[in-house]
């Protein structure tokens, strides 16, 4: 009996342990996971030089689209933009840019210090458009595809072994 | 009479404008700021959360439920934003454990108790 006690003691806190094992070890971080493979909504963005609407349906016309938010007074932007320019290159892709709560002018002579990336630029004056796309920090960039389906979505900012990643999901 | 009347609509609007400013309350106490994560959206002073703020006063003006409001959220930033998630398969464990635990608990004390009687008997 004493036997069978010690089992079902043995059995009770290995499964104590296994379970807080598996939730501590458990990344406690907000990540995209829950928002790749989501459809993006259909918003009209304000076009960052022009009086009109970009809406983002229109993301059905290309092939992939990344859509980067950016704005001049964000160190890691700086950071990424040579990436973004590398980006640009690639034929089966095109960068949306939205600026981020900015100043026009500033962002302006951001673009002109280092080069547009930007197929079509837009702006989210207030920051509330981007909610519509589950931004909380920028610089962040989505892949989209034709279907307006998210592929992969970058917090922060992009680097080299993104841009092979990106590279390597527009070639498929 | 025009008195009254007035000081009736100045109450009923006055209860209409709190019930409002308490259910936005309640519903920024309901998310978690993603910036800061140990607070909600309702303390936190981050830029992040005074836009969840103010998308949360747009979708109430523009008639949304307080449930329709965390499906927005939710499908935006997934049910992280949340902080009282709904239950999902891969969280039964987690949810009904203590429940478990209880009765097996329960019912161990019980065959004890059992056991020792037979046994005095």
């Amino acid at each position: 009996m004493k036997k069978s006690y010690l089992i079902l003691t043995s059995i009770f806190f290995i499964f104590i342990f296994t379970i807080f094992y598996l939730s501590l070890g458990k990344n406690k971080t907000y990540n995209t996971e829950d928002i790749v493979g989501n459809k993006i909504d259909e918003i009209d963005l304000e076009l960052f030089n022009d009086s009109g609407l970009f809406n983002t349906k229109e993301i059905t016309n290309y092939n992939y689209i990344a859509l980067n938010f950016w704005a001049s007074w964000c160190a890691p932007c700086r950071k990424e933009h040579n990436v973004l320019m590398q980006l640009s290159k690639i034929k089966n892709l095109k960068i949306i840019g939205v600026n981020f709560k900015d100043n026009h002018n500033n962002a302006n002579s951001f673009l002109e210090e280092m080069g547009n990336p930007f197929y079509i630029s837009t702006k989210d004056t207030d920051g509330k458009k981007s909610i519509n796309f589950g931004v909380y920090g920028i610089p962040e960039t989505m892949i989209i595809s034709k279907d307006m389906v998210i592929l992969k979505k970058y917090i922060g900012p992009l680097d080299l072994k993104d841009f092979k990643e990106i590279e390597r999901i527009v070639k498929k | 009479m025009k008195k009254v009347i007035f000081i009736f609509l100045l109450i009923f609007l006055s209860t209409k404008i709190n019930a409002k400013e308490n259910l936005k309350n309640n519903i920024l106490k309901n998310l978690r700021c993603l910036v800061c994560q140990g607070q909600t959206i309702s303390d936190s002073n981050s830029d992040f959360a005074q836009i969840i703020k103010s998308v949360v006063d747009d979708k109430l003006q523009e008639g949304l439920k307080e449930k329709e409001i965390y499906h927005f959220l939710s499908e935006k930033y997934g049910s992280w934003i949340l902080l009282n998630p709904p239950i999902k398969t891969n969280s039964y464990l987690l949810w009904f454990l203590p429940y478990i635990l209880f009765i097996l608990g329960g019912l161990f004390i019980y065959l004890m108790v059992k056991k020792r009687v037979i046994e005095k008997k």
